[in-house]
């Protein structure tokens, strides 16, 4: 190619006589329907489709009447729509004594998210902004603990955190909850803004210095505001794993604020009453509902958050 | 100049007081947790911690007991198994996502949506999916097939690879998308060099490609490798460990020995087993990538 490139230089210095000599320009075309292309696309689609068909299949089960599914198959799309099992989901499903549905468990993971991703990056983008721009003696040292600690399992510290919580008086409220994915959610966010802030280029940082600008002042005037980006891929990783994380709920929370996934689970594997399909998977699309939509919306975005914080696992 | 130097705590004090947290974090609760439990899980600790030194006598009763035995037999199949499939799978869809076709980002995104999803809502779907009485298995025996048997979830001799058929359908999108941006960093000469010689593709990619890929493939099985060991919540939603216990995982029996069974020395003896198991995983990789080089992060 790089032969050809030349050619075609020198071709158009030449001048356009020797043009004709040459034939057509460009690329190839290509046949569209090649015997590479056929089992290339071929082998695609198959693998989407089975990629896609059990989110098709939830969707079919949640908008079929029981009947319908005792008697169907659960490919076949619903001949009568109904959205009861939705509306039963999420309004009256019963866990325990709890019969207010869903909507308990929804409003609870959207209380315990949100401030979970706030403190966590707010602390893990100052940290990471401590270890780029100042360094401390020591800093590195910590920061090694951090990350060799994100490949520890989550087993080997879930009793001693209880002990902390209990000594602090918060095990088992949503505080605690919030406190504990802070803390898991630190090593990889600290890394994710310590690798970006070491990018920003270190003039601007000393020239704030030279203008007097602090610790504090460098970091909300310069670095926040250059930063936004790393923000959106920090937001979009922590909404997904603490809505998605079920162990630290399970551990840290009483049934009254279960987060969503916990009471999902509660709600379809519980051994009581006729199991109903149905509401079941209705209640598990609303559960994914929401990193669904965070994912769908956020594109690539999201493929650099987990190729950033891909060692979380 | 004879100023006083200030003293060597208060130099960048600001910096100092915004890393407490991360100091915290990384001393308590990391370090001073795992020391923790290891220490503890060399006591009769039962319904709360107690410091009765008994030695290695948690572990003998966990080696002795089955089902902590049936959870290592099945971490280790389900282990073995989904690291081979996830990396062979990952690397096959990233190799065929990479010959520069149309739709890339429509393929891409509906191989990595599962991997949004968390475990609860996976298994949940797969036990819906592996139903035998409406599930694939009623589906393929009402096409006519009436002797076909798929019931993963109610047979415990293979139920084990009913949760890795979902483990693979929710993880293989993030090998995928590590393979694919290992694929991508390959320059694009080597392979004008191989179409020069005449080298097939697919010798290209198995001798070439996949060598240069190294960093990319262990860092990949790296997190494979970690994330089984955690596997938790995908079986509690999916099986619950059942039938009987034939689908029990380590992670599992930690957390009923810690908060169902009041038996705390154990959840701590197998929680320590558990963290031995990703030491045995992780340093060999540490050592690799950052061993030999000196101070990466220095």
């Amino acid at each position: 190619m790089a032969e050809a490139g030349l050619i075609d230089h020198t071709d158009a210095a030449a001048g356009s006589h020797s043009r004709a000599l040459e034939g057509p320009r460009g690329a190839r075309p290509r046949r569209v329907l090649s015997r590479r292309n056929i089992i290339l696309y071929g082998t695609l689609f198959v693998v989407a489709v089975y990629y896609l068909l059990p989110l098709y299949v939830m969707i079919v089960t949640s908008l079929k009447g029981m009947p319908e599914i005792r008697l169907g198959n659960v490919f076949s799309p619903p001949v009568e729509i109904t959205f009861e099992p939705w509306v039963k989901a999420w309004a009256t499903a019963c866990t325990g004594l709890n019969c207010d549905g869903l909507s308990r468990g929804f409003w609870n993971s959207v209380r315990i998210t949100i401030p979970s991703v706030v403190l966590s990056i707010a602390i893990a983008s100052v940290n990471g902004y401590a270890l780029a721009n100042w360094r401390f003696k020591g800093a590195n040292l910590f920061f090694t603990i951090l990350i060799v600690g994100a490949f520890i399992p989550y087993q080997v510290m879930l009793y001693p955190i209880v002990i902390i919580l209990r000594e602090m008086g918060i095990y088992g409220t949503l505080t605690g909850l919030v406190l504990v994915h802070s803390v898991f959610g630190m090593p990889i966010l600290t890394l994710l803004f310590r690798n970006y802030f070491t990018s920003v280029p270190e003039e601007l940082f000393k020239a704030a210095r030279v203008d007097g600008a602090g610790f504090w002042g460098i970091y909300f005037k310069i670095m926040l505001p250059m930063s936004l980006p790393i923000f959106v891929v920090a937001m979009i990783l922590q909404v997904t794993g603490i809505w998605n994380d079920f162990l630290f709920g399970v551990v840290y929370t009483k049934p009254d604020i279960y987060p969503m996934t916990v009471q999902l689970n509660n709600i379809v594997n519980s051994v009581q009453g006729v199991k109903e399909y149905n509401v079941n998977m209705a209640a598990t699309l609303l559960t994914g509902l929401v990193p669904l939509v965070v994912y769908f919306v956020s594109g690539k975005l999201f493929v650099r958050g987990i190729a950033a914080g891909a060692v979380k696992g | 100049m004879p100023s006083a130097r200030p003293s060597q705590l208060f130099r960048n004090l600001n910096a100092k007081i915004a890393s407490i947290p991360m100091i915290l974090t990384a001393v308590v609760v990391f370090l001073g947790g795992t020391i923790w439990t290891v220490v503890y899980s060399f006591t009769n600790s039962k319904l709360l911690p107690r410091m009765r030194w008994v030695g290695f006598d948690q572990y003998e009763r966990l080696w002795d007991t089955n089902r902590w035995l049936i959870s290592i037999e099945n971490l280790a199949i389900f282990g073995v198994l989904s690291l081979i499939f996830s990396m062979v799978i990952g690397f096959l869809l990233a190799a065929l996502l990479d010959q520069k076709i149309r739709f890339e980002d429509t393929f891409r995104t509906i191989f990595l949506y599962p991997f949004a999803l968390s475990f609860i809502v996976t298994g949940l779907i797969w036990q819906w999916l592996l139903n035998p009485d409406f599930g694939v298995q009623s589906v393929v025996r009402s096409l006519g097939f009436d002797g076909f048997n798929f019931d993963p979830l109610y047979n415990a001799d293979i139920v084990i690879y009913g949760i890795l058929i979902a483990a693979l359908w929710q993880g293989t999108g993030l090998v995928m998308c590590l393979m694919l941006a290992g694929l991508r960093g390959i320059d694009e000469d080597i392979w004008k060099a191989a179409r020069i010689d005449g080298i097939p593709m697919w010798k290209t990619y198995l001798f070439i490609v996949i060598p240069m890929m190294r960093p990319v493939l262990i860092t990949a099985l790296v997190i494979v490798a970690t994330g089984i060991v955690k596997v938790y919540d995908l079986v509690v939603a999916q099986t619950g460990g059942g039938p009987g216990i034939a689908s029990e995982v380590p992670a599992k029996y930690v957390y009923d020995m810690m908060f169902l069974s009041q038996n705390l020395g154990q959840g701590f003896a197998a929680s320590t087993m558990m963290l031995l198991t990703v030491i045995i995983v992780v340093v060999p990789w540490a050592y690799l990538e950052f061993g030999g080089k000196g101070k990466r992060h220095g």
